[in-house]
């Protein structure tokens, strides 16, 4: 038997079933080949400049940072990407992939709806079919993402089995995959699943932290003292961490949702409460009762609400490489607000778990530090949640505002201009 | 390109089970039952029902949060079963009952439940409650060293499965880690009644004997007497879950009836093979 691949020291592997694994083989050895065909680097790179808006800018906030230590905040800002977030760089590689091993259809799991989002934009953008799974419960707390996928031109199916969340999305996307795997290619979201997924998807993210590392030195003179990043399955941390593994003065800090509170139990903090198991093809920390049944996430962030995370992360937290915090919905929100009022900038509740973790270590690390922050995504998508959390928005308003508009033919709505 | 040797598999009790129907001129009926599956006693009750109605083996499944090689029927079932409170334990005298019942019982379980209650624990405590063996539906050779392990251990026979997908390679070594017999599935799908078994079954069992002598059961798909007799004409063993567990919904009585039906259909399709066929 061949030796196991695609592990982080002991965490990672392929833990499917056998139907997939020609595929996964499939799909290793032509990322591989991608990698190193001048033809598919430039195509990557031409979209990423011409479509994404790549390089992504780094913005210093001096008036947020006075709220963390004084230390100098430097923000990565995937949330000018198209799409909104840095979802789309991982999109695209795994799109123009498909195309090159002859498939004509993609499907994807998603939960708030983002990387459903930017799946369907890349399959637009490149003529593929597009099919998004999304647990029930989620549809009805995202309906505008479900239009835009819709708007996109991808199917949504809502997923009723389970508890009707993303996790469960990921199973029913496992399904279709074993069924129609000779036409179709699993756009996974983020750096977990199975071997080659978390190298893959990092590799496809690798380039947030290869700019800002450039981009940082040339603004100060030197590296970060600290890169702090939001981790759910941990894409964006990867992103933006892979640059500075090498780098040992540089401390990687991940921030978990750490929900209602650790005590609390409801939360996604992995690190801090989880378990090393199995769970959607990798060996990894993950929320799991004493028999081995997956428990439930919880976060204000639909994007960190997920039971397990991508297996590197749980090699460098072992290794001590990389530290992980959990960060409460409170919290959270607080730098949300901070940030939206200091800099003008409305971060997506995820990345305000960064953001959260940024004012833990300015004031760690006092006024001489330099943090690097991933803004993984902008808060658009995030205003209904965050206007009602800090009460500008109240859950009559909203009704009121979404049955004047189901009244009014689309044709005969009316703005009244800036 | 490695040359393929077919070596003759280790003979363990399941095999000779399934080796024994072989000698009779039919195939062996396999039947899924997830345990708590409408109550923990319920779901005991009815596997020794399958015995007690003509299944020759009895696969205890343990309901898992996750389960991404299962249909809508045993999603479901699994979801009534958690929130009845099965517990891990729950299979293993699930697995007693059985055997006291007269057939032999194996496990099939989602690797996490395994690896949380400990592999090498997992296997002792399957083989003290005299189960004869481990289906894995998400774990593959190449990551099972520590249950391959175990298994050798206690004396437990480690069940593989193999897809119309396997390549020749993985044919090999896939099948040559497996005792007792392999799980051949039958379509790129999951589990669930279908109204077609489909021809790549027959093929991917084709390619299967061409790597070993090991028994070969048929699962996905399989939901009546004549898809019975149908898989029967090429496979050793068939294998029945989601139709049993949708009969089990409608009660004992429905469970016992098609069992009995499913028993007659791997008894037609060796006759069928003759010419004698049966078959609508």
């Amino acid at each position: 038997m061949s030796t196991p691949v695609g592990r982080f020291d002991a965490f990672g592997g392929r833990y499917v079933p056998e139907a997939l694994i020609a595929a996964l083989e499939e799909l290793d050895e032509q990322r591989q080949k991608a990698w190193v065909d001048p033809e598919f680097v430039a195509e990557l790179d031409r979209l990423q400049r011409t479509y994404t808006g790549r390089p992504s800018i780094i913005t210093e906030a001096p008036r947020f940072a006075e709220h963390c230590g004084g230390a100098r905040v430097i923000l990565k800002r995937e949330d000018l990407n198209h799409t909104g977030s840095h979802k789309i760089n991982n999109v695209l590689g795994q799109a123009l992939l498909t195309r090159r091993m002859g498939k004509t259809r993609v499907i994807a799991e998603t939960g708030a709806g983002q990387h459903g989002v930017a799946t369907a934009t890349a399959a637009a953008l490149m003529g593929l079919d597009c099919v998004i799974y999304m647990g029930k419960r989620d549809t009805e707390r995202q309906a505008l993402n479900v239009a835009r996928m819709r708007l996109l031109g991808a199917e949504v199916i809502p997923v009723e089995h389970g508890s009707q969340t993303l996790k469960d999305a990921v199973n029913e996307a496992f399904r279709d995959w074993v069924a129609n795997v000779e036409t179709t290619h699993y756009v996974l979201g983020t750096v977990t699943g199975p071997h080659p997924f978390p190298e893959m998807v990092r590799d496809f993210h690798k380039i947030i932290g290869e700019e800002a590392r450039e981009q940082v030195q040339e603004l100060t003179g030197r590296l970060p003292d600290a890169v702090v990043a939001c981790v759910g399955g941990g894409s964006n941390a990867m992103g933006i961490f892979h640059a500075f593994v090498p780098d040992e003065g540089v401390r990687l800090i991940g921030l978990e949702a750490g929900g209602a509170g650790i005590e609390s139990g409801r939360h996604a903090a992995r690190f801090a409460t989880g378990t090393p198991g199995v769970l959607h093809g990798a060996y990894t920390y993950l929320l799991q009762d004493d028999d081995g049944q997956t428990i439930e996430s919880h976060s204000v962030s639909a994007g960190l609400d997920y039971p397990s995370v991508g297996p590197e992360h749980a090699m460098l937290h072992d290794s001590g490489r990389a530290e992980y915090r959990a960060i409460t919905d409170d919290e959270a929100m607080e730098a949300f607000r901070l940030l939206s009022r200091t800099e003008g900038i409305l971060p997506a509740i995820e990345s305000a778990h960064a953001l959260a973790g940024a004012m833990q270590v300015g004031r760690e690390l006092g006024p001489d530090a330099v943090v690097l922050v991933s803004l993984s995504g902008r808060g658009d998508k995030d205003v209904h949640t965050a206007g009602r959390w800090f009460g500008y928005l109240t859950g009559e308003e909203l009704v009121e505002e979404e049955k004047r508009k189901a009244e009014e033919h689309p044709a005969q709505e009316e703005g009244s201009g800036w | 390109m490695s040359t393929e040797v077919t070596t003759t598999p280790p003979s363990t009790e399941l095999s000779r089970t399934l080796a024994a129907c072989r000698a009779e001129g039919r195939a062996a009926l396999v039947g899924y039952l997830p345990v708590g599956y409408p109550t923990v006693d319920d779901s005991i009750a009815a596997m020794v029902a399958l015995v007690e109605s003509g299944c020759d083996v009895v696969e205890v499944g343990i309901p898992y949060t996750d389960p991404v090689l299962d249909g809508p029927t045993i999603q479901d079932a699994s979801v009534v079963a958690l929130a009845g409170g099965v517990r891990v334990a729950d299979a293993f005298r699930a697995v007693r009952a059985v055997a006291e019942a007269g057939a032999p019982a194996v496990i099939m379980s989602y690797y996490n439940l395994v690896l949380r209650h400990g592999v090498d624990a997992f296997a002792a405590d399957l083989a003290a409650a005299g189960g004869w063996g481990l289906i894995t539906p998400d774990l593959i050779p190449d990551e099972a060293g520590a249950w391959l392990a175990a298994a050798d251990q206690h004396g437990l026979d480690p069940i593989f499965l193999v897809a119309p997908s396997t390549t020749e390679q993985r044919m090999a070594a896939t099948t040559a880690a497996c005792r007792g017999f392999v799980y051949v599935t039958s379509v790129m799908g999951v589990t669930g009644a279908r109204t077609t078994v489909g021809g790549r079954a027959h093929d991917t069992i084709d390619r299967a004997r061409a790597a070993t002598d090991l028994p070969l059961a048929v699962g996905l798909g399989v939901s009546t007497r004549e898809q019975a007799a149908e898989v029967a004409a090429y496979a050793d063993g068939v294998i029945v879950g989601s139709a049993l567990v949708k009969a089990l919904g409608e009660g004992e009585d429905a469970l016992r009836a098609l069992t009995r039906e499913l028993a007659a259909g791997v008894r037609e399709g060796r006759r069928a093979e003759h010419g004698e066929g049966p078959q609508a």
